[in-house]
């Protein structure tokens, strides 16, 4: 199984990269550009679980670890191993 | 008195401090290994600066979660003395010993410069040697040092006396202008309320040996030894 998680900044966070990318876009003429906001994707290859217990895992591995829930928010979907 | 010095790998502060502590105020200082899992008995101990385990993920994410961490935290708990200098700060924050976050520069960039300093509560175990707003230049060097917690962390900051030092001007003043990295309320080192853990961005070990000229971050750690003689 694998798990793709996203960890994004919370809104109303200051995201000062994603302000610069949003500069640089406009700069380079794509002024349709409103807001930009970076973040981390992560893959994480799982083994021996089913898709519920991944489920409660992988939640509790976000909250420990992988993202900082002062700030940042995640999310996730579990996929069948390519 | 006896100190002790947490070596994660990549911290890279870790041997100014021992200078500090071992040649300069000469106290007995000793190594603590990050992989160790018991502590010995200590006075203080100091979270150096650096860049454990490479900042991956988040700058002290990682090294949080070191064997030694656990009687660290213990020791924090039990009123130890601790504190934490730049990386050292972000892994306290990281760790939950000290609240809120210190995230990217506002800047972007990465600040290594001498600046100044406010010392706004004088009444803990790290300032006790300082004047009350006493202004003292320590060196910066991060990249991510910009302080930021919710409102409700803030009030309660400001509420117990938590917030330690704000950057500021030469005078004391506390201008935009004086900000380095966007740091929320200007806060340059917070403690926990009860006092005994404090973390810190700027360096006090960069300006404590008398070759230099510079050496205000000396009463940081005179303030500890202080500290540690009288039994609270």
């Amino acid at each position: 199984m694998l798990a793709k998680i996203h960890v994004t900044l919370k809104k109303g966070v200051l995201d000062s990269q994603g302000k610069a990318v949003h500069h640089a876009l406009n700069d380079l003429g794509y002024s349709e550009v409103k807001d930009v906001h970076l973040g981390k994707y992560m893959e994480i290859a799982l083994s021996g679980i089913s898709e519920q217990e991944a489920q409660t895992r992988v939640t509790e591995m976000c909250e420990k670890l992988l993202a900082n829930t002062v700030i940042e928010s995640y999310r996730f979907t579990l996929e069948p191993a390519e | 008195m006896k100190c002790g010095i947490v070596v994660f790998p990549g911290s890279n502060c870790d041997h100014d401090c021992y200078h500090i502590l071992k040649h300069v105020l000469q106290l007995d200082t000793q190594w603590i290994w990050h992989k160790d899992e018991t502590l010995d008995t200590f006075d203080f101990i100091v979270l150096p600066g650096g860049f454990s385990y490479g900042d991956y993920l988040r700058p002290g994410a990682i090294a949080r979660f070191s064997p030694i961490m656990k009687s660290v935290i213990d020791y924090a708990n039990q009123g130890g003395r601790l504190l934490g200098i730049c990386n050292g700060f972000q892994i306290l924050v990281e760790s939950g010993l000290l609240p809120g976050v210190l995230m990217d520069n506002a800047g972007q960039k990465f600040i290594c410069k001498n600046l100044t300093l406010r010392v706004d509560n004088n009444q803990t175990p790290f300032t006790s040697q300082c004047r009350p707003g006493e202004v003292l230049k320590i060196p910066i060097n991060h990249g991510q040092g910009r302080y930021y917690a919710d409102d409700e962390t803030l009030k309660r900051l400001v509420d117990n006396d938590q917030i330690v030092f704000r950057y500021c001007d030469a005078e004391g003043n506390t201008p935009e202008t004086a900000n380095p990295n966007g740091s929320l309320d200007h806060i340059a080192g917070i403690a926990n309320q009860a006092k005994n853990v404090m973390g810190m961005m700027p360096h006090p070990e960069r300006c404590a040996d008398p070759l230099w000229p510079e050496v205000d971050g000396q009463t940081i750690f005179n303030s500890l030894i202080q500290s540690s003689l009288t039994p609270s």
